[in-house]
């Protein structure tokens, strides 16, 4: 049996919760799981509270997947992308949610391309904040969906293997998913190009591996991260068609492994360069079962951070 | 803590039976009749109704199903601390069906209330029944009546009523519990 309330007020990372909270967490998101499968799939818990959603930076998925949780707990929704506000006429962090508070809302959801942006928040003001992802930093709602998955997948996610392929120096779900992994008692490897593994990750307790057969076959599940171009200010390694030659995943590579590996991808996907269509359609692939899931988990995450009073 | 029985033994059984032979009374074959046990003490009380109504009429198919109303209280952010949420297992269609709404004890009418909201979520029932196992009267806060009654019971707010089952608790037993200070 799980806690009864979450150790903290706001969501930043996975860092700042225990097991207990996480555990917590996915009980409640296994009731959500069951009303967004219902006719009507809508409660009305979150009936008189007001949620922000602040994205300072691009998102479909978490965006969309934050507002339908929202909605789906009867919440008021109001959303703000920083592309089309005063962001972009010299306005501060602070003062840009100080006047959204002023509207009277009571949580935050915040995606900022800044590690720490919703830490530094949430020491300056009321409301409570959920983090969407903070630059390289964390993304914890994502780590929450992926281990719930693989919860859902294979039971439990105590003892298993689990390996983060790819773009890990610019990747905010390897470090939130490292840290949750962990915490439920998974074993975690990262692997990819020298270049794109942080120097010191080791000191997170995770293995380390540069060849991805290796990898595949010492894990139960992989996660294929994106390489985020966006991010490199620098060239990491010579060519996207090198690196998905070497760190690609395949069906003839998943079909030679002497097991049954389970298939994650957070998205967007770039077809073809980290995963082949094949792999992403495959029956392996757990990642549109990510996206359902990740509603839930969101349910969950804003349920039980507003049963919580001032 | 003072402890009254309101129900237990022999009284107990043919509390039971009588309720069941009420329901027949309206319901005849239940070939058009569902009954859902409202979470968490609900669906103890509905399993032994389910058990009852298959004896008396020689058939086990009648309908029973576990409903959670936790997302649809009204006291959400008003108490503190959370109720932690029960599982839904209603594995067939309502709509157009005639739903017993099946607790153990009526107080407040408030839980009665989420569960009719969230009854609607699965679609929309010919008709909806309460059977309770005990009203406490006159302690109601919504306008709510139960269509079949165990036990009555005049109570204080102070009080509480507790229902134990044979299958849980080791005995099939309604008692009344009062501060003795009081």
């Amino acid at each position: 049996m799980a806690a009864e309330k979450l150790s903290t007020r706001h969501l930043l990372g996975i860092k700042d919760i225990n097991r207990d909270d996480i555990e917590l967490i996915f009980e409640t998101a296994d009731n959500f799981k069951d009303v967004i499968n219902r006719p009507i799939k809508r409660v009305p818990s979150l009936r008189d509270i007001t949620i922000a959603n602040i994205f300072f930076e691009n998102s479909t998925r978490t965006k969309l997947s934050f507002e339908l949780a929202e909605k789906r707990l009867s919440a008021d929704v109001v959303n703000f992308a920083a592309s089309s506000s005063s962001v972009s006429k010299g306005e501060t962090l602070i003062d840009t949610v100080n006047n959204i508070l002023a509207m009277k809302v009571d949580m935050v959801v915040m995606r900022h391309p800044y590690a720490g942006a919703g830490q530094f928040l949430s020491r300056h003001i009321k409301a409570q904040i959920v983090n969407a992802g903070d630059g390289a930093h964390e993304h914890p709602t994502q780590a929450l969906l992926d281990a719930f998955s693989i919860r859902q997948k294979l039971g439990s996610v105590a003892g298993k293997k689990v390996v983060i392929v790819g773009d890990i120096l610019h990747s905010r779900v390897a470090i939130s998913n490292i840290l949750c992994l962990q915490k439920l008692g998974a074993e975690v490897m990262v692997c990819g190009p020298t270049t794109l593994i942080p120097k010191y990750i080791s000191s997170l307790g995770v293995k380390v591996e540069h060849d991805l057969i290796k990898a595949l076959n010492w894990c139960d599940v992989a996660n294929m991260l994106r390489i985020q171009l966006e991010r490199q200010d620098i060239k990491y390694f010579p060519s996207l068609r090198e690196y998905a030659m070497m760190y690609g995943l395949n069906k003839q590579i998943l079909n030679s492994l002497d097991k049954e590996i389970i298939v994650m991808h957070p998205g967007p996907i770039n077809r073809g360069v980290e995963i082949t269509s094949d792999v992403a359609d495959s029956k392996q692939s757990i990642i549109l079962e990510q996206v359902e899931n990740g509603v839930a988990i969101r349910m969950a995450v804003l349920y039980l951070l507003a049963s919580q009073r001032d | 803590m003072q402890k009254r029985i309101l129900l237990d033994g022999q009284k107990f059984q043919i509390t039971i039976k009588r309720l069941c032979h009420q329901l027949i009374e309206n319901h005849h074959d239940f070939s058009n009749t569902v009954l859902i046990g409202i979470q968490p003490r609900g669906p103890y009380f509905a399993n032994r109704v389910q058990q009852e109504l298959s004896k008396i009429l020689g058939k086990d198919t009648i309908k029973k199903g576990d409903l959670d109303i936790t997302f649809f209280r009204d006291d959400f952010r008003r108490k503190d601390g959370i109720v932690s949420a029960s599982s839904n297992n209603i594995d067939f269609i309502i709509e157009e069906k005639n739903v017993i709404l099946i607790d153990d004890v009526l107080w407040t009418g408030r839980t009665i209330r989420s569960a009719m909201d969230a009854l609607l979520a699965y679609g929309r029932p010919a008709k909806v029944e309460l059977m309770v196992l005990i009203d406490r009267r006159f302690s109601r806060q919504l306008p709510i009546e139960p269509d079949y009654i165990g036990h009555q019971v005049d109570s204080l707010n102070s009080q509480m009523v507790r229902v134990s089952w044979k299958e849980t608790e080791g005995e099939d037993k309604v008692i009344l519990l009062s501060e003795s200070n009081k």
